[in-house]
């Protein structure tokens, strides 16, 4: 087990380099000079070259780019992770400011999607082709392809309109006020968490139905076990597995997702920093939070590996 | 007799098609309806009421009414027409971006399954890192940095899809290089050019087919996504994503606009085109028309199932 954990986390670890490598080169091809995005056209025209210079000095830009870009790693390593061209604060603060507000509505759409799938999944392996079941199915093709962030404008917009209600739209940190923050956050966490419970839902379903078909499953019925007890004690735990990884790939739509889902919703987190630093070209910030992004899914995928090694010991030896 | 075979194989497809709807009543309305935004897409100059660009200051921010059925946006342009030439581009882009992303990818996945070795590795890392990234956040980054346009736009989906067909081909490719047909042709001296593309790319059609109509859901929304966070398809051309973000530039958006340019988003009816394909796929293989499966046709589909079972289904939003 230990050999499998050390191997899969040099992969991990290799793949994050070469994500680094990627973004720093993709984001330094940025058509247009940095200096026209930050002081506008207007006031490049103004400038001596000399003033040139020591600006793009100071925003650290005129070294050779792999200085630059080891540069970026010591400060990665560090933790400051450089400065926004625009805003004073640091990459760093504004993870932290902004990231538990993204990172609950993560988990939160996380746990959505496992007690809306399962059960589904479930209720509709039991009797499959029933009423029930192809009501499932068809409110679980529904919630796949409609685009997360139109459905979480016309819930901000039936809010509005019946109810004149409109959620918060200023930063609120769980610890400081639980019940607004909740107010924020739960609307994208629904959003996300229906669409990824659809996912679930479906493979919940073939895999349960596919683990019925087993003779173990017959014997234990056989043995006059309760239906109960054969479809979660026997069959449950083995059908698991898939969803699990499923679960775990989900992730990134999660990720991506979220970057819209913010944005419908007015919610101040790390998707909206994200967008802004594109628009505004601001490279600094968006390499560390694409990086951050991409850091958080293949950890996750890592970790979703090893429950698999942990849960089917066939893996660890293959 | 060449003449009266290909009548009973037409009748074959259609019935299968029609057998195929009975079963699956779902995914057929869905299949019909794609094609039929497909069709609207296609016929927009006849089909739009009015110039999807033309403003009308008189006539701003109405809603739906007799003149124009799905209302009008903020300068008085007629939403009805803009979806429907939203339609036109935002298709054009999904399918332009599958059709390279997964072609590329696809003959990238033929060649490291056929050749393996060091090629096969590097190429595994790469697309690893590629799908290190959550979809929408690679192809916003994309996007900007090649500078927004349309073909940008076309270009960032598109590397976004290539993992996908490398991955799941390139297991076609492996499962189909140990067959023995293929052996033979080692045997007589064919180049490895020459195996992949006479012996081994025939065998991926299928699983290409498949792979890109399930693709082409997620295009669409990510390409929407794009519209939709500003770093799209540039405006005023009208893309679902666009007009979704013009919308929320008001304090109010106008339900109108916000309704309307999402709901006909063919995204939900691609899973039931990649089904009616995935299902028509065997009766076209049958056809006489197309070359015959080879040996190896039986056992190359069961190769590449759990590929695509395995296939990430992430979408942007």
């Amino acid at each position: 087990m230990r050999k499998y954990l050390v191997r899969r986390m040099l992969f991990a670890l290799g793949t994050l380099v070469g994500v680094s490598l990627i973004i720093f080169v993709v984001l330094r091809i940025l058509p247009g000079d940095p200096l026209v995005a930050i002081l506008g056209v207007e006031g490049i025209a103004k400038m001596t070259p000399a003033d040139r210079v020591h600006i793009m000095h100071d925003l650290g830009l005129s070294d050779p780019l792999p200085v630059q870009y080891l540069h970026w790693l010591h400060d990665i390593v560090t933790g400051k992770l450089g400065k926004s061209f625009f805003r004073g604060d640091t990459v760093a603060e504004l993870i932290l400011h902004r990231g538990p507000i993204s990172a609950e509505i993560g988990i939160l759409a996380l746990i959505v999607s496992w007690l809306v799938g399962l059960p589904v999944g479930i209720v509709s392996a039991i009797k499959p082709n029933s009423w029930a079941d192809n009501v499932a199915r068809s409110a679980a093709i529904l919630f796949i392809a409609i685009p997360g962030f139109w459905l979480s404008m016309l819930i901000v917009l039936a809010l509005l309109f019946w109810f004149g209600y409109k959620a918060p739209i200023i930063i609120v940190h769980f610890w400081e006020s639980p019940w607004q923050n909740l107010q924020i956050v739960i609307g994208p966490a629904i959003v996300l968490g229906l669409a990824q419970g659809a996912y679930i839902a479906r493979m919940s379903r073939s895999c349960l139905l596919e683990v019925i078909g087993e003779d173990y499953v017959r014997t234990a019925r056989a043995k006059g076990a309760e239906e109960r007890t054969v479809v979660l004690g026997h069959a449950l735990p083995n059908a698991l597995l898939p969803v699990i990884t499923i679960s775990g790939v989900l992730l990134g739509f999660v990720l991506g997702g979220s970057v819209a889902v913010e944005q419908a919703f007015g919610v101040p987190g790390l998707g909206r920093s994200l967008v802004t630093a594109l628009i505004e070209r601001d490279i600094i910030v968006v390499q560390n939070l694409v990086l951050l992004y991409a850091v958080i899914f293949v950890l996750v995928n890592f970790l979703v590996d090893l429950s698999y090694a942990w849960l089917d010991p066939r893996i660890r030896y293959a | 007799m060449p003449e009266p075979a290909l009548p009973p194989a037409d009748r074959s497809v259609l019935r299968e098609l029609l057998t195929f709807a009975r079963r699956n009543t779902l995914s057929a309305v869905g299949g019909v309806v794609g094609l039929l935004i497909i069709a609207m897409a296609i016929a927009a100059p006849w089909v739009a009421p009015n110039d999807p660009l033309k403003t009308n200051f008189r006539h701003m921010n109405k809603p739906p009414d007799a003149q124009s059925l799905f209302g009008t946006d903020q300068v008085g342009r007629d939403t009805l027409s803009r979806v429907i030439y939203g339609a036109r581009t935002s298709l054009f882009v999904a399918f332009a971006a599958v059709l390279l992303g997964t072609t590329v990818g696809s003959l990238w996945g033929v060649a490291c399954g056929y050749l393996g070795g060091r090629f096969d590795l590097a190429s595994q890392r790469v697309m690893e890192i590629l799908q290190a990234f959550p979809d929408l956040i690679l192809a916003m980054a994309i996007s900007v940095a090649i500078g927004t346009g349309l073909p940008a736009v076309i270009i960032a989906i598109a590397i976004t899809r290539l993992p996908f067909g490398g991955r799941v081909i390139r297991s076609v490719a492996i499962s189909v290089r140990e067959m023995s047909y293929v052996e033979a042709g080692r045997a007589s001296g064919a180049s490895a050019f020459r195996i992949m593309r006479l012996h081994v790319l025939p065998q991926c059609v299928a699983p290409y087919l498949v792979l890109a109509t399930t693709h082409l859901g997620v295009a669409i929304v990510i390409e929407a996504a794009l519209g939709f966070l500003g770093v799209g398809v540039p405006p005023p051309t009208a893309t679902w994503g666009n007009m979704l973000a013009d919308s929320i530039t008001g304090l109010i958006p106008q339900w109108w606009l916000v309704l309307f340019p999402g709901s006909p988003s063919p995204s939900r009816f691609s899973p039931s085109i990649s089904w009616a394909t995935a299902s028509v796929t065997p009766s076209i293989r049958g056809s006489p028309r197309l070359p015959p499966p080879r040996h190896g046709a039986g056992r190359s589909a069961p190769a590449a199932a759990p590929a695509l079972a395995t296939a990430r289904p992430g979408a942007a939003s």
